[in-house]
């Protein structure tokens, strides 16, 4: 496909890497300014009416345009940045400095890694044919999400250890716990997934993200066919990602600020825009699996033209799903109160898991019973 | 006597247990509140709307005549708990005819806005009805002297209230006619 | 030298490296640090062999699983880095145990060489051509990184082992349920 542009090694590789950095700097944005969207909708369910102070100096002049773009606030997550580059940057003496530093590092590389098998549409090339949109689009991606995203937690447990602090401490100690006890629900609750979107006698396997978001054009979305699957995996994807009611490492109520309560400055600022962009691309997996990824709608076929209009439309479909999901979480938080951390580990491991199991068992039955009948005896 | 009833709590049915009705209704109840009014005042474009007998800053106020009403008998420096009024008493200048029967007057009128604490107490001990913690709620300076008010700045912030006694005109009317007690 | 012929030194340096570093080092979470960067960098290996399947499954299971437990155990356990200097092996446990692995090494050597699996020059590989597909002799599997071929030749030609190795771990499960479980029955009942 590219077959006009020069056949050169370190072409490729530099066009590879100009993708990953707009893949980054198009993530980067989305946690950004879902850090506005949490400020402005918690305003909003509460009666308030949030950031709407900051303005560009030239923007703001623009008749109307101008003060509408004030008033939502769109220029808050710069200055937001900024601050957090020119705060002081405090060490405190007590901490353990290597792994302190290196704890946000941890904490932000492997939720930028995965948004590197995250597909996000699909291109209609004039010939005809089409190829999915992802910077590497594996066979295996959703396990390789999985398995990235366990890694996140090093990062909090580390910044936990290393602060000497007894809060923080018991920050990072939740979360590791945390993070164990739901994994085992989240992959349970996928493998049904995985047996309903693998025809029998398929090359591809089931787990290819983008072969399941494929699977749902013109057919029913997986979280209609998989409810119970669905539910489970996005309780999970709330305990994974450190969301209310699951934000047990920071609980500020019971321990300041959790795992960064030394962190300050940039510090703080690369955890919380991973937290962010975990969030993100929590709600594009979901979207991916449950919500038919870039198709239009359950039980219809894809409306818009197969060129390059329809592939437009059709990103911007899916990022309209991933917005949704993330106001989803952002509604959650300021809906439900947090749960005590007895009663998340009771939740993960005596109900969430069971149901997990269960949820596979059942499904298993259907598809054997669903492919014995279709095959023909041999 | 009305009868004591101990309800039975019933047991949680299936739903119930689930909690997942619950967490709709409480979606909802949220999201319903997204689109009521706001109640933020945007502060310095609006202005609250302040309610009587508010205790804002202390400040000494005129009767209608605009005389000074202050005979700093010094009550409200000694009854103000953070010990933030300060005052220098002085005799009523020779100018002011008609007050010739007040004793004394205050020579420097001082509040230090950094210790006062708003209690009112100057304005409740106060004979004369000269000091009011009125509407002023907004107070701020660049350093410490900015916020000690002096008596000029007292009564510009206090202006003149309106009397009902004039107590020291009946009390020189009381003085010409011969009954001076 | 290839770009891949580089990478596999950079990550072998690393798996290698990470793991002495894990043996030497003496505060317990560097070493448990270390034994992450090790993992992952075997991970990165099988990537190079095109073992996508393993490669995520090392990091799923080993680095994000078992290593966050035993991060949790170390700082639940708050073990310091005294804790290493309490406990010097003696000179015969350590005599043993260097001769023990020097023949694990020379036994392994053997039998590898016999089947062919350690690679020289004029040996054949052990391996059908993964171009091909279907191998020449009945008995083994296809080379595949296919993750439909792994469950098949885990449900086909390695049943019983799966189902022996899953026996083993249904009664560590219980083992551990037991030995957890407080032993005396009358405690229980509060």
């Amino acid at each position: 496909m590219f077959d006009w542009l020069p056949q050169n090694v370190w072409f490729s590789v530099g066009l590879k890497v100009f993708f990953a950095l707009m893949m980054i700097g198009a993530v980067m944005t989305m946690a950004g300014y879902s850090v506005l969207a949490e400020r402005k909708v918690s305003a909003w369910m509460q009666g308030r009416v949030g950031p709407n102070r900051t303005a560009l100096p030239f923007i703001d002049y623009i008749p109307i345009i101008g003060p509408f773009l004030r008033k939502l606030g769109i220029f808050q997550p710069l200055a937001d940045g900024l601050k957090f580059l020119f705060k002081e940057e405090i060490v405190p003496g007590h901490v353990n400095k290597f792994y302190y530093y290196l704890a946000p590092l941890v904490a932000l590389v492997p939720a930028l890694t995965t948004m590197t098998v995250l597909p996000f549409g699909q291109m209609y090339w004039p010939d005809g044919t089409t190829s999915i949109l992802a910077l590497a689009d594996l066979e295996v991606g959703i396990l390789f999400v999985f398995a990235v995203s366990s890694l996140g937690v090093y990062g909090i447990a580390l910044a936990g250890w290393s602060s000497n602090n007894k809060y923080s401490f018991l920050g990072g100690i939740r979360s590791s716990a945390q993070m164990i006890s739901y994994e085992l629900a989240m992959g349970l609750s996928l493998l049904p997934v995985f047996l309903w979107v693998a025809v029998p006698g398929a090359q591809e396997s089931g787990l290819s993200i983008s072969g399941i978001a494929n699977s749902q054009e013109g057919a029913a979305w997986l979280f209609l066919v998989q409810p119970v699957s669905a539910l489970v995996f996005l309780i999970a994807l709330f305990a994974e990602t450190n969301r209310l009611p699951f934000d047990m490492p920071e609980s500020e109520t019971d321990l300041v600020g959790g795992f960064h309560t030394e962190y300050g400055s940039f510090k703080f600022g690369i955890f919380f825009v991973a937290e962010y962009a975990h969030i993100v691309i929590g709600s594009a997996i979901f979207t991916l699996l449950f919500l038919g990824g870039w198709h239009f709608l359950p039980f219809m076929n894809d409306p818009w033209p197969a060129n390059w209009i329809g592939t437009l439309l059709g990103v911007g479909w899916f990022l309209a799903k991933t917005v949704f999901l993330i106001f989803f979480f952002i509604w959650i938080r300021w809906t439900l109160p947090r749960f005590r951390y007895d009663q998340v580990m009771h939740l993960g491991w005596t109900k969430l898991l069971p149901l997990a199991l269960a949820n596979l068992i059942v499904y298993v039955i259907i598809v054997t019973l669903i492919d014995q009948s279709n095959s023909t005896p041999f | 006597m009305a009868k004591t009833v101990v309800l039975e709590r019933k047991p949680l049915s299936l739903s119930e247990r689930t909690y997942l009705p619950q967490i709709v209704t409480g979606l909802k109840t949220t999201f319903s509140n997204m689109f009521k009014p706001k109640v933020t005042l945007q502060y310095p474009e609006e202005k609250p709307v302040i309610p009587n007998n508010y205790r804002g800053v202390p400040t000494l106020v005129k009767d209608p005549n605009g005389r000074e009403k202050c005979v700093s008998c010094q009550l409200c420096e000694f009854v103000c708990p953070p010990k933030a009024i300060r005052i220098t008493p002085g005799s009523v200048p020779d100018d002011q005819e008609d007050r010739e029967h007040v004793e004394k007057a205050p020579q420097e009128f001082e509040i230090n806005m950094l210790r006062c604490i708003y209690c009112g107490y100057c304005q409740e001990v106060c004979p004369e009805e000269a000091i009011f913690l009125q509407d002023q709620y907004s107070s701020s300076g660049y350093s410490r002297e900015e916020m000690v008010n002096n008596k000029q700045k007292l009564y510009e912030l206090g202006g003149t209230l309106p009397d009902h006694h004039y107590k020291w005109d009946k009390k020189k009317e009381a003085e010409e006619l011969g009954n001076a007690h | 030298m290839s770009a891949v012929d580089f990478l596999f030194w950079v990550f072998a340096v690393l798996s290698v490296g990470g793991g002495l570093s894990m043996v030497f080092s003496k505060h317990p979470v560097s070493a448990a640090m270390f034994m992450i960067v090790s993992l992952v960098a075997i991970a990165a290996l099988f990537v190079l062999l095109d073992a996508f399947f393993l490669a995520v499954l090392q990091v799923l299971v080993y680095a994000g699983a078992v290593m966050v437990l035993f991060l949790f155990i170390i700082m639940l356990l708050d073990v310091g880095p005294n804790a290493a200097k309490q406990k010097i092996v003696h000179w015969k446990v350590g005599i043993l145990g260097l001769l023990s692995s020097i023949s694990l090494v020379f036994v392994l050597f053997l039998l590898g060489g016999e089947a062919g699996y350690i690679w020289s020059p004029d040996s054949e590989s052990p391996w059908p051509d993964p171009k091909l597909g279907v191998s020449s002799a009945e008995d083994i599997l296809p080379f595949s990184t296919n993750v439909s071929s792994f469950g098949y030749g885990l449900m086909t030609k390695y049943m019983l082992p799966v189902q022996i190795s899953g026996f083993m771990l249904l009664a560590a499960m219980i083992g551990v349920i037991i030995l957890s479980k407080k032993s005396d029955p009358r405690e229980n009942d509060s």
